[in-house]
């Protein structure tokens, strides 16, 4: 995995704009507007943003969540549980698709 | 508690060497000069105003030795202390300024001899004064008395607490900081300091337990009050947040862990005009324990002396020379210029 992803390689995400420069304006302008404050506080959107990058298994975002959470004010403890809400989801995720394999089974039975 | 980089003997303990990793003596770097950047925004080159606040370094001693210390303060910096001689000098430079803001700082300040005998001088001349303190040493058997001394002088303490959590503080600061410095703001509190209409005002900053930045200063001073009332019964004034300089033994982290560079990176990102244009630096004078005079306590550090023809002693003190000269900068003022500022008294933009 260390050979595709690459620390150096965040601060390049602009280069994205090559090739399709108005598609990235557009993801630029709305991905801004997301993160500022409205219902949710820059913190709180910064904390979901976090969850989400674990649930993703998206080392960029996890690099950039984790040093965006701390510079909005948040700490370590907060950050865990946090990520323990994105595990929680997945592995509920799972679980609950046991559901499907519980019909499954059922079907196939006698 | 750890030796400061000057008793490791440690290569950063010079500031040259430091100007060297910071790419101001033999190679810039990839980093762009700081003077260039001033430029382009349309505010360089810096330039100071009329004298405000009188800062003074009184000396390097202290009974902590932080992680992030600009200063490399320390229990082994005794040598380094401000003289009566210097002191008289320094009085003498505050006279002829009127009555500037004087603020001390160190080391922790209280530890030199005539730190009390400096504030009765100074308040007698009728200067707001305020103490850079690091709460743990009016815990220090040999500094009682302290606290109530800084109340009936009417003293702002401006202390430094980098979190709300023991984990993070000791983390920094020391094991045991923590619960200290909790302690010496509950007395703090009992003198009246942080009580609203007691008009003794006690400002707490918080500086980053890492390789980032400041937050937002209003939210996370919501956290502070909120967190330090609710587990420890604590009130005070305001939270300053200032970002970590790159200087000292917090240059010396960035190089050992490796965040230097990504470090230099986001200052430079995070430079804010509006913050370039309200820097301290342009209306201070900072003194050294020797007499030294300098732009900033940054530039103390890195042993940047006032140039441009500004008389660079306390004994060659002259208000109007100073007043209006162009201030030295380097990189490290990256760090005073990024996202919402920061300066002795907090965010600046």
């Amino acid at each position: 995995m260390a050979g595709y992803y690459k620390e150096e390689d965040l601060p390049r995400f602009a280069e994205m704009s090559e090739g399709a420069p108005r598609l990235w304006e557009k993801f630029n302008s709305w991905y801004s507007a997301v993160f500022e404050s409205g219902a949710l506080t820059q913190r709180e959107k910064s904390l979901i943003a976090l969850a989400v990058a674990h649930a993703l298994e998206c080392p960029y975002c996890i690099d950039a969540y984790t040093r965006d959470c701390l510079e909005k004010g948040s700490n370590l403890e907060q950050m865990t549980e946090a990520v323990h809400v994105a595990s929680a989801i997945k592995g509920g995720s799972a679980l609950v698709h046991g559901l499907q394999m519980r019909n499954v089974e059922a079907k196939l039975s006698i | 508690m750890g030796l400061s980089l000057q008793a490791a003997r440690h290569p950063l303990a010079s500031p040259a060497e430091q100007l060297r990793v910071l790419g101001n003596g033999h190679t810039r770097g990839s980093v762009r000069p700081f003077e260039d950047t001033l430029a382009d925004s349309g505010i360089g080159p810096l330039t100071a105003g009329r004298i405000e606040v009188f800062q003074v370094n009184v000396g390097k001693l202290c009974n902590q030795t932080c992680k992030h210390c600009h200063v490399d303060a320390g229990p082994d910096r005794s040598d380094e202390m401000m003289s009566r001689e210097t002191f008289d000098l320094c009085l003498n430079a505050i006279r002829r300024i009127g009555r500037p803001t004087v603020d001390i700082t160190g080391g922790a300040p209280e530890l030199n001899p005539n730190f009390r005998w400096f504030v009765e001088q100074v308040r007698s001349l009728g200067c707001h004064v305020i103490d850079r303190c690091n709460l743990t040493v009016l815990t220090i058997a040999a500094q009682r008395g302290l606290a109530e001394f800084l109340a009936r002088r009417q003293v702002e303490i401006i202390a430094s607490l980098p979190y709300f959590l023991q984990s993070r503080t000791d983390a920094q600061r020391g094991a045991g900081v923590f619960e200290k410095s909790i302690k010496a703001l509950r007395l703090l509190n009992t003198r009246g300091y942080g009580i609203p209409g007691s008009g003794l005002n006690l400002n707490l900053v918080y500086n980053p337990t890492g390789a980032f930045l400041p937050p937002d200063q209003g939210e996370i001073e919501s956290d502070f009050r909120r967190e330090l009332r609710k587990r420890h019964g604590i009130e005070f004034t305001s939270l300053f947040t200032l970002a970590n300089m790159p200087i000292s033994r917090y240059l010396e982290f960035l190089v050992r862990s490796g965040n230097y560079r990504r470090y230099m990176e986001l200052l430079v990102n995070a430079y804010n005009p509006e913050a370039a244009s309200r820097v301290m630096c342009r209306s201070m004078i900072s003194v050294g324990w020797d007499g030294r005079l300098f732009d900033c306590d940054f530039n103390q550090m890195l042993d940047l002396e006032v140039g441009f023809g500004a008389p660079r002693h306390i004994s060659d003190f002259n208000r109007d020379r100073l007043a209006f000269r162009r201030i030295v900068t380097a990189q490290h003022c990256y760090g005073c210029t990024a996202g919402s500022g920061s300066s002795c008294g907090g965010a600046t933009a």
